[in-house]
């Protein structure tokens, strides 16, 4: 074992000793920004270069093996042996580099973005706390300490999200985030008792060690327990049915999207399942499930994000349709393409989220400055920032490109290696080429309402409002630098696994290898043509210059009114507005007869009629009814008393003296 | 020898004494008729002591003793409730009843 990957406990233990003095700070000295900020982001870089080290290390070494490392005894019940233990395998590997290196560029990004805001130290306490608990979710050995690091990130998620707290529905979108990833956590636990049910252990290795000889490939317990698993996958990464919350997770402040939801949290569903995609890979059933389910939340979101005004409600959407296409690999059974889209997309995502982030700052400020009162956050209010904001709008540009699936970018690469595999995966079985179909439809939509966003954000005339255009400015360089550094890696990170057809091909997939190659023997032959690869490839690129053109072409964003003074939507442009209606009908079918039940009958009639009525004021009763009865026993009388005392002491020793 | 006849005189005079507490509502009466109690079991340790030993006879003396103190005790809790009443009829005097 290279020396360095012992030293992966310290990768982890920073960020929490960052939580431990900034969660200190705030609360004894809350204006002592400076120090925050050495701290905050200090222990992320320390993270970040000691991670790069692990990588290298990791590097060097030929063997595939996983190491290990072991630290204490946790859970010793019985047969359940549960350790603290972290895996540093290819896969965690390439994690920890993602969730250290995007959550540093974030936090130096957060340094400008949270400057002027009074619960500095706590944001940046959070901050560590879910970097934390992100690392021990992708070094996690086993099952539990896995857990772990999903639930704690589902906390600091709630935490953020819910950040300024003061403001109803910033409070209840934190509720929703939390209570929806409770339903998905639902199935991930059962899917933990089952797998230690029949395997006897919850270790990564063992389990997967043990899985072929316990499963019958395809056979019930393995659906089972891989169709939980995706459950708690649908929790967490928003996906149909349990989406709806990160839409409105967006009333965090910015960076915490970028961070939490688009880089790293809402990804590790598809880090799970690649994680155990043994398991997957022995559950055909479940593996086309999460492909339909990732396919068809890839189209359902893309085409929400065409008709939304607020500019991270669209960049919301269009990571939920992202995610999509994650699942959408990892279901086809191209696990190293789902992670690559992953890496990818924490890139131009990151990037989109934070130059949103930098424009609504400048957009707040220029509202605050003349003191009016208007949505600093919709796209009608914006319109030829890129005058006043040339080096976001030059960024966010590349971000667009990338995600939209132009040849060079990253997210080129990424999607359509994606989409190569289900059209593979299309030879055997023709549901595959139905997938590759409709995610092909939603790149175009992609390609469309990123180029939308981007026209309406930074082209046209600006309808902020004469007096506050003067207060238009771009952000300071403490934001601007992460975003050129997040542009680099959405230009280049391509380059970690280029297709088959061209040189120096398929790195990332080689190097998963070991992680991967104990499914790989359950997975269909994936392999695809020089001539069909260059096809796709070619009509990838036409789908997204297409997307752009019409956008470009149909869309007049010199027409457009600010949101004050818009018409209200029509037709089916209104029901893609309200996206699909689809908080309402879960409004109707399940929280209303949920709070009709709770109000009803368990409150009303349990609680206040069985409980409170038969229980508590019942027994009070009761114990009334026998004082009643026991007061008329007693009469102040002596001489009762002593009429009762002598019939006693005769039975009393008519008793004793026997018969 | 004889030991029959005193029980049963020592018996029938314990129930004359239950009897006057149970029946008769004058404090002074009942008081008087607790006395008779105690006496009716100094004659049965007697009575026994014939055949048993003097240890009978010497728990007679206790009791004498000790009804001794409870009748000045007792009388003195009368005379007070006399005082404070102006009446000895054991109907009222209910001060127990809650």
């Amino acid at each position: 074992m290279p020396e360095i990957v012992g030293w992966v406990w310290l990768v982890v233990l920073l960020p929490f000793f960052g939580f431990l003095a900034n969660g200190l700070l705030s609360f004894v000295a809350p204006r002592a920004k400076t120090a925050v900020s050495v701290v905050g982001v200090g222990v992320l870089v320390a993270s970040f270069g000691l991670a790069a080290g692990i990588f290298g290390g990791l590097l060097g070494h030929s063997d595939g093996a996983p190491f290990i490392l072991t630290f204490w005894h946790w859970i010793p019940v019985g047969d359940l042996q549960v350790d603290v233990a972290f895996q540093v395998d290819q896969l965690s590997a390439v994690m920890l580099l993602v969730v250290t290196g995007v959550g540093m560029l974030i936090h130096i990004f957060s340094v400008g973005y949270m400057r002027e805001d009074d619960g500095y130290a706590r944001y940046f306490a959070y901050l560590n706390l879910f970097v934390f608990f992100m690392l021990v979710l992708v070094l996690g050995a086993n099952f539990p300490i896995l857990f772990v690091g999903w639930e704690g990130v589902g906390l600091c998620s709630y935490l953020l999200i819910g950040f300024w707290y003061t403001e109803k529905v910033n409070a209840d979108a934190g509720k929703k985030a939390f209570i929806m990833n409770r339903i998905g956590d639902f199935g991930f636990l059962i899917a933990m008792f089952l797998i230690f049910k029949t395997t006897g252990t919850l270790v990564f290795t063992e389990v997967f060690g043990l899985a072929p000889e316990t499963f019958a490939v395809d056979g019930p317990t393995i659906t089972a327990i891989t169709l939980f698993l995706f459950l708690g996958c649908t929790g967490k990464s928003a996906q149909i049915p349990l989406y709806t919350w990160l839409p409105d997770a967006m009333a965090g402040p910015t960076p915490v999207s970028a961070l939490i939801h688009a880089a790293t949290m809402v990804t590790a569903g598809v880090y799970l399942i690649a994680r155990t995609n043994v398991l997957f890979a022995m559950a055909p059933l479940s593996s086309a499930v999460v492909a339909i389910v990732g396919a068809v939340t890839a189209l359902w979101a893309a085409s929400i994000a065409l008709k939304q005004w607020d500019i991270k409600k669209v960049l919301a959407y269009s990571t939920i349709s992202q995610l999509g296409y994650m699942f959408l690999g990892v279901g086809v059974g191209a696990v190293a393409s789902g992670i690559f889209h992953l890496v990818t997309h924490a890139f131009f995502k990151a990037l989109l989220f934070l130059g949103s982030g930098s424009v609504i700052h400048a957009m707040h400020r220029a509202y605050s400055a003349t003191d009016r009162h208007e949505d600093a956050q919709d796209m009608r209010n914006m319109g030829g920032l890129r005058r006043w904001m040339p080096w976001t709008a030059g960024v966010m540009w590349i971000a667009t490109l990338a995600i939209a699936g132009i040849p060079g970018f990253s997210g080129f690469f990424s999607k359509d290696e994606i989409l190569a595999m289900t059209f593979a995966r299309g030879h055997d079985e023709v549901l595959y080429y139905v997938l590759w179909g409709v995610g092909t439809l939603a790149s175009l939509m992609t390609a469309f309402y990123m180029t939308r966003m981007m026209l309406y954000t930074f082209h046209g005339p600006n309808r902020t409002g004469e007096r506050e255009r003067d207060h238009l400015h771009e952000a300071p360089w403490v934001m601007t630098a992460p975003l050129l550094v997040l542009a680099a890696g959405s230009v280049l990170g391509g380059l970690l696994n280029l297709p088959h057809v061209l040189p120096f091909h398929g790195w990332l997939t080689e190097w998963f290898a070991p992680v991967t190659g104990l499914g790989e023997f359950y997975r269909a032959e994936m392999h695809l043509e020089a001539g069909t690869e260059w096809s796709l490839l070619g009509l990838a690129t036409l789908i997204a210059a297409v997307g752009i053109f019409v956008a470009v072409r149909f869309l007049r964003p010199a027409k457009l009114q600010p949101a004050a003074e818009a018409p209200e939507e029509t037709g089916f442009g209104k029901v893609l507005f309200r996206k699909y209606y689809i908080d309402e009908l879960y409004d109707l079918v399940i929280v209303r007869p949920l709070v009709w039940l709770s109000d009803r009958v368990l409150w009303r009639g349990v609680d206040v009629g069985a409980i409170d009525g038969a229980g508590v004021d019942g027994s009070a009763r009761l114990a009334r009814g026998i004082g009643a009865i026991g007061s008329w026993l007693q009469t102040g009388q002596v001489g009762t008393y002593i009429f009762i005392f002598v019939i006693g002491v005769v039975v009393l020793l008519r008793a004793v003296s026997g018969p | 020898m004889l030991l029959g006849p005193a029980l049963g005189v020592s018996a029938i005079l314990f129930s004359l004494g239950v009897a006057g507490v149970l029946l008769r509502r004058n404090v002074i009466i009942i008081f008087m008729c607790i006395e008779l109690m105690l006496n009716a079991a100094n004659l049965a340790f007697v009575a026994f002591a014939q055949q048993l030993g003097p240890e009978g006879q010497v728990i007679v003396f206790f009791v004498m003793a000790v009804a001794a103190a409870e009748a000045a005790v007792g009388l003195a809790i009368i005379l007070a409730i006399f005082r404070h009443r102006q009446t000895v009829d054991l109907g009222d005097i209910n001060l127990l009843r809650g």
